[in-house]
């Protein structure tokens, strides 16, 4: 008798699979052919994953030599302002989280210009309002390479024009920061030629800050510094009041919008380091995902063809096995929305390798029956019952190493874990069931091509 | 039926176990060899475990790398420079003290392209940095994904066998994975989360096709209890030759499709693989099962 559990899970499984690897087809719309609706890793469309770590000990100190931010605030304070950057660059399923105590993982595939996206969601973006000096001039201090001949004097720090790379001293005191600030736009009106500027906005308080600021500086350069770097330094000319200021500069029209995403967002409350990078181009990509697809397919094609060969009929029989297994386990990916990586696709391949183990170690006990004398029916049951522990044990040992890849396995790794363990487990059924189940169906027959 | 194995071989393996002790010996001798290369820092490391920056550049034209590195100048003498065989891309791996200082590397080889191979130039580059703190928790994790893997393969052995074949079957799989990881350090092979990968794998694996022959082993001493266990285990692997030879066989062939099609990153991976099956393969015919015996000649247990 064919099991009727397994004729049921069988079809079940397969429109199921089916379901979540071509949503669309069940919509009527077949747009999507035949790409399945699968999760891919960077390595495979390209991309930017980059690891920082959260600098604790450089968050700015109070006057007591505390941190002005409790350490792990400023992790979550700085994946919340890396999250809005992101948003405000338009960049699609970010994944932005946690990892330890000091560490943020952002992963974005598809990334199209990872420089820039770097330069934006990395930017500490420390906005600093400080005077510049009126009673040193930086040419005394600095030669033309920007070397310090002299030491500086008390008081002041040595800082360079982001445009000019002009050498700057600066006076200590933070006149005010960032956080005055509301809002921030990219704005072409200001300028003669067009060019873009950043506006921005202040809160109430900082109105009122700015406005005293400016009336008490009238006549003195006012350094607008990001980062330790200086944007401009205009002349006040006369009291500011109205909350409203402009940042100019040479800017192209992407640096001010981003620049104005960066002080909309917010500063960092620490610095970021890179610690982990991997960048992935799309063609890369592309050429990573061909040599994948062609892999798989050879692969594949090799062992589906050496098993039909080798046990003819019933070689056939197990490369149905292994096309079920195979359906399975892409969809199973597509369900747990787990993502393929060029490492996944060789977990596939090679879950397709040991698949097949199996069928090779109940085929030839069934041979071995068979010349032994007994029926068709009886080698074939013998055969699988014989085989069972020890293709049980194979799949246990496969799937061990398996889950502790998966459990320490990073990004790529973790693909080849993935697809290895739910092949692995996926196999068991197929290679044991399906195809028990079509040698029972075919019970009658006397004979047997093996 | 067709076959590659004659259906009844009678090969004295248990009688020639001495050829493949010596063999097997060599092997793990490599193996260590190349454990102390790596405890010493002296084997090649890959990106993962030896930091620094891996930058991978797609060319317009092919160029030889003799040529590129021509291009790039003084600042990238210390760099490795590979070339993916037949194609325009190139691999630079090179030291790097920070993130940024690798794209400021990829921005080099662009310029050095543009300028010393006009009208050549980069089409696409990628970056992969790992800094020193990521570097190192790479390491702790692998260790311990080596370690809590042999932890569940010994506990999967002690519940499944009874001593001695449990040590034979361990003795094998350490056996395959020394003999794999010699060989890939030997012959120049970076070491690198995906080779850890392979090794890993290749442990489940190897300790499969040790299962098969010993299940063999087992259900026929209980047959003939009377005959030499010598006798017995020869005339197992013998019986059991055409799955050994035929499970590998299958897989051989997922693995070497991955070799040649699956691209230059999974090739660590899948050469360590295809030497797993191999030597996986020779292990479970000529070291599992004569370790058992020899054991038993020497202080023969109770059956």
């Amino acid at each position: 008798m064919v099991k009727r559990w397994v004729v049921i899970l069988t079809v079940l499984l397969t429109g199921g699979s089916l379901y979540k690897l071509y949503p669309g087809w069940f919509k009527g719309d077949f747009s999507s052919g035949w790409k399945p609706a699968l999760n891919l890793g960077l390595d495979l469309q390209g991309g930017t994953y980059l690891k920082y770590e959260v600098m604790v000990d450089q968050i700015p100190k109070d006057a007591s030599g505390k941190p002005t931010v409790d350490p792990k605030e400023a992790v979550d304070r700085a994946i919340e302002i890396m999250r809005n950057r992101v948003d405000g660059m338009g960049l699609k399923e970010p994944l932005i989280q946690r990892e330890g105590d000091n560490y943020i993982v952002v992963q974005l595939p598809g990334d199209k210009d990872p420089d820039r996206t770097q330069r934006t969601i990395g930017a500490t973006a420390q906005l600093a309002f400080k005077l510049v000096s009126d009673r040193y001039n930086a040419a005394d201090y600095v030669d033309a390479a920007g070397n310090t001949r002299e030491p500086l004097p008390d008081g002041v720090e040595l800082m360079f024009d982001r445009d000019t790379k002009e050498p700057m001293l600066i006076e200590t005191p933070l006149l005010m920061t960032g956080e005055m600030l509301s809002d921030a736009q990219v704005d072409f009106s200001g300028s003669q030629f067009g060019e873009p500027e950043i506006a921005f906005d202040l809160t109430p308080a900082g109105g009122d800050l700015f406005a005293s600021i400016t009336e008490e500086n009238v006549k003195r350069r006012l350094a607008i510094i990001l980062d330790g770097v200086v944007q401009s330094a205009p002349v006040i000319k006369d009291r500011i009041g109205g909350g409203r200021g402009v940042i100019t500069g040479q800017f192209t029209v992407d640096e001010a919008k981003d620049l104005a995403l960066v002080l909309r967002s917010g500063a960092l409350p620490a610095p970021l380091e890179v610690v982990n990078k991997y960048v992935v181009g799309p063609t890369l990509g592309a050429d990573t995902i061909r040599a994948g697809f062609l892999a798989a397919v050879f692969g594949t094609l090799a062992v589906l063809l050496y098993i039909g060969f080798y046990y003819r009929v019933s070689g056939l029989i197990a490369d149905l096995a292994l096309i079920f297994n195979l359906v399975f386990l892409m969809g199973a990916l597509a369900a747990f929305g787990a993502t393929l990586t060029l490492p996944g696709i060789a977990g596939i391949v090679l879950t397709l390798g040991m698949s097949v183990d199996s069928n090779v170690i109940i085929f030839e006990r069934i041979r071995e029956e068979l010349r032994l004398g007994k029926t068709v029916r009886a080698s074939v049951d013998a055969g699988y019952k014989h085989a069972f522990w020890t293709i049980f044990d194979s799949h246990v040992t496969s799937l061990i190493t398996a889950l502790v890849l998966f459990q320490f396995g990073t990004g790529p790794i973790k693909g080849f874990a993935i697809t290895l363990s739910l092949g692995v487990s996926i196999s068991m059924f197929t290679a044991l069931f399906v195809s028990k189940a079509v040698f029972d169906a075919r019970r009658a027959s006397t004979t047997l091509s093996i | 039926m067709f076959s590659l194995i004659p259906n009844k071989t009678d090969i004295d393996f248990v009688g020639r176990r001495h050829i493949g002790f010596a063999l097997s010996g060599f092997l793990m001798l490599l193996g260590f060899y190349a454990v102390f290369m790596l405890a010493t820092g002296k084997a090649k490391l890959g990106v993962d475990f030896g930091g620094g920056a891996n930058l991978t550049v797609i060319l317009k034209q092919p160029v030889e790398v003799q040529q590129l590195r021509q291009a790039l100048g003084s600042g990238f003498q210390g760099a490795d420079i590979q070339r993916v065989e037949g194609a325009s891309t190139y691999f630079v791996r090179m030291p790097v003290a920070s993130g940024d200082s690798a794209d400021v590397l990829l921005q080099q080889i662009r310029d050095g392209v543009a300028k010393g191979l006009a009208p050549n130039a980069v089409v696409e580059g990628s970056v992969e940095y790992v800094g020193p703190v990521v570097q190192q928790q790479l390491w702790q994790k692998a260790i311990w994904a080596i370690v809590i893997s042999l932890l569940c393969i010994l506990g999967y052995i002690a519940l499944r066998f009874d001593f001695r074949f449990g040590v034979g079957a361990l003795v094998a799989t350490f056996h395959d994975v020394l003999a794999v990881l010699g060989i890939m350090v030997v012959t120049g092979h970076e070491f690198s989360l995906l080779v850890v990968t392979a090794l890993l794998t290749l442990a489940g694996y190897s300790l499969t096709d040790t299962v098969v022959v010993f299940d063999r082993i087992r259900e026929n001493l209980k047959a003939r209890r009377t005959e030499p266990m010598a006798k017995v285990v020869n005339d197992s692997i013998n019986e059991t030759l055409s799955r050994t030879i035929n499970t590998s066989m299958a897989f051989l062939v997922t693995v070497v499709a991955l070799y040649f099609f699956g691209g230059p990153v999974v090739h660590s991976l899948s050469l360590a693989l295809i030497l797993g099956v191999i030597v996986g393969t020779y292990s479970s015919i000529f070291v599992a099962s004569p370790v058992v015996v020899e054991w038993n000649l020497r202080s023969p247990a109770k059956r």
